[in-house]
């Protein structure tokens, strides 16, 4: 399995770091807004692969947490005059109780029901953010959201957004990392394969559920909060049904159980729609037709993608010099 | 050891176990017969906490752990291996095994465990060969090997197995028998064993029961019941 590859990943860490920080000096400037949004979605997507991709449970409501966060935020910092780091730390906090109250009664679901249920879940909060209009301004939005500022420090560029963004981004990701690495992720893994064999090894299942229900929900919930202090304006159409689809897509495309996957596939969609940009009106079809061609030829998503990418690059390699090949699978030890 | 009293189980209207009492003594193997919707996995996953029982009693070593969960009865020494095998598939065997072990992993105990999991691949060296493979990938003797020291990892008391012989080639029937043998024999391991394969499960334990439509009809020493005319007919394929 790709996750037991321990130091391969240490090195892609590495990359991913180097990436990261070298990506806004290589690129045009429009792009760091971009950048910006899709680090949002990665963390975002990370989140939801822990729960759909690692424990096999489904969320069609992402979206409503990460607006409770972001509007819990905004509404404090605007109306209240909180600081914004106490403002995020309130509106994650916020989005991770909400999962655990949620979570408890829902994850007793399964499969098509859980789906309905969380996906009640996220309209409800979207006609709140609607219809409660002296908390939230209702469907013309919440202006005049402070830009994130904390030690003293005004982030007000976007080149300065992008490292806070990226830079919590990597910190999530290596989080995740580590858990699905451990005696949890190994237990999460297991409730996907089958609960009552989990349980039967002294897995508790329902602890785990939520607690990886309320995770993920932490993830969107930081996310959440990072955006409306990037955006400064938040509005319900952000977090609608439609939002928490585009979640959804994002894990699938990249690749369930993949954190890689999670990554690009947030990346990779949310850079797509601003390339189709050049071909107007026909931009939906295009990107609808990428979608399905992407899943029919890698139902494994963009990390399977990869995967067989280096595959075919290792065989190739071996094919050239038989003499390291043969050395190479010697060393991994593997039969025939 | 393991002491089942009077047990009651129901699925919504279907009375599933009608006052079942059995027990198992400590380093016996003891064999569950019975055809299909006997209610020989019933008893199994109520032992283990799997299903809620409505009346009746589970004692092991007397302590009552009728009303616990699965996962704390998994504590208290009782490992049931279900049906069907139930691997984690997409994980590899040496994860499916440190699973195994999951309730008592820390820090500290993790090397201890690496240990015995090489205890486990000498016992099974084919599942050594293919520690860093996909568990899913395994044939389905490897895989019944597989939830069998997954099992073993845990410390039971008691093992349960449910039909290890299911959906099995003969050859490959016997060996998982040979070695359910031999962890009673060199680990003085405690087994209960759920089987349609009759013979060979009678082949190795010390007594045997048979259910009927929820109901011990018969029980009695392996001897006695390869002996009985009844058995013989219904479960041995003989005729009388």
């Amino acid at each position: 399995m790709s996750s037991n590859r321990g130091k391969g990943s240490a090195a892609g860490l590495a990359a991913f770091a180097a990436i990261i920080a070298a990506a806004p000096f290589l690129l045009p400037d429009y792009y760091q807004s971009v950048l910006i949004v899709a680090g949002l979605f990665a963390i975002l997507s990370m989140g939801l692969n822990l729960l759909m991709g690692y424990a096999g449970q489904i969320s069609l409501g992402h979206a409503a947490f990460y607006g409770l966060s972001a509007y819990a935020s905004g509404i404090l910092t605007t109306t209240f005059h909180w600081p914004v780091p106490a403002g995020i730390a309130a509106g994650v906090v916020l989005s991770g109780v909400t999962a655990a109250l949620i979570g408890i009664p829902t994850l007793k679901l399964k499969g098509h029901y859980l789906a309905m249920g969380t996906l009640g879940f996220g309209v409800i909060v979207y006609i709140v953010f609607n219809e409660a209009v002296g908390l939230t301004a209702g469907p013309s939005g919440l202006t005049g959201i402070p830009r994130l500022s904390a030690f003293g420090k005004t982030f007000s560029t976007d080149r300065e957004y992008y490292f806070v963004v990226w830079g919590t981004a990597f910190v999530l990701f290596v989080l995740a990392r580590n858990l699905v690495r451990s005696r949890m992720g190994r237990a999460l893994r297991a409730i996907h394969t089958s609960e009552s064999a989990a349980s039967v090894l002294g897995i508790d299942v329902a602890r785990y559920k939520a607690f990886v229900f309320v995770l993920s929900a932490v993830y969107a919930g930081i996310a959440g909060a990072l955006y409306a202090h990037f955006v400064t304006f938040v509005s319900p159409g952000s977090f609608s049904f439609h939002a928490s689809i585009q979640i959804v897509t994002m894990v699938v495309l990249g690749g369930m159980a993949s954190l890689w996957g999670a990554v690009a596939g947030a990346v990779f969609l949310t850079v797509l729609p601003e390339w189709l940009r050049a071909i107007e009106d026909y931009d939906i079809l295009v990107y609808g037709a990428i979608l399905v061609l992407t899943m029919r030829f890698l139902p494994g998503g963009l990390a399977e993608g990869a995967e067989r990418a280096r595959g075919t690059l290792v065989s190739a390699f071996r094919r050239k010099s038989p003499a390291s090949a043969a050395a190479a699978s010697g060393a991994e030890g593997r039969k025939p | 050891m393991l002491r089942v009293k009077n047990l009651q189980v129901f699925y919504g209207m279907i009375h599933a176990l009608r006052s079942v009492s059995v027990h198992v003594k400590e380093k016996e193997i003891v064999a569950l017969i019975g055809g299909n919707g006997a209610g020989k996995t019933t008893l199994l996953t109520a032992v283990s906490g799997l299903v809620r029982t409505t009346s009746g009693e589970v004692l092991l070593d007397g302590g009552d752990v009728t009303k616990e969960k699965a996962d704390r009865i998994v504590r208290r020494g009782i490992a049931h291996v279900p049906e069907g095998r139930h691997v984690f598939k997409p994980l590899s065997v040496e994860d499916n095994l440190l699973l195994g072990a999951y309730h008592r992993f820390t820090w500290r105990t993790a090397s201890v465990i690496r240990g015995e999991i090489e205890e486990i691949y000498t016992l099974f060296p084919v599942l050594g060969e293919r520690r860093k493979q996909p568990a899913g990938t395994l044939s389905g003797g490897e895989q019944q090997m597989l939830v069998i020291g997954r099992a073993l990892l845990s410390h039971p008391k008691v093992l349960l197995l449910d039909e290890p012989s299911m959906g099995l080639a003969p050859k490959v029937i016997r060996e998982i028998f040979e070695h359910v043998a031999r962890l009673r024999a060199d680990r003085g391991m405690t087994i209960l064993l759920v089987e349609q394969n009759a013979r060979a499960a009678l082949s190795i334990a010390d007594r045997g029961y048979v259910l009927e439509t929820g109901r011990i009809v018969l029980q009695g020493s392996s001897e006695e019941l390869l002996a009985n005319r009844d058995v013989q007919r219904a479960y041995l394929g003989r005729e009388a």
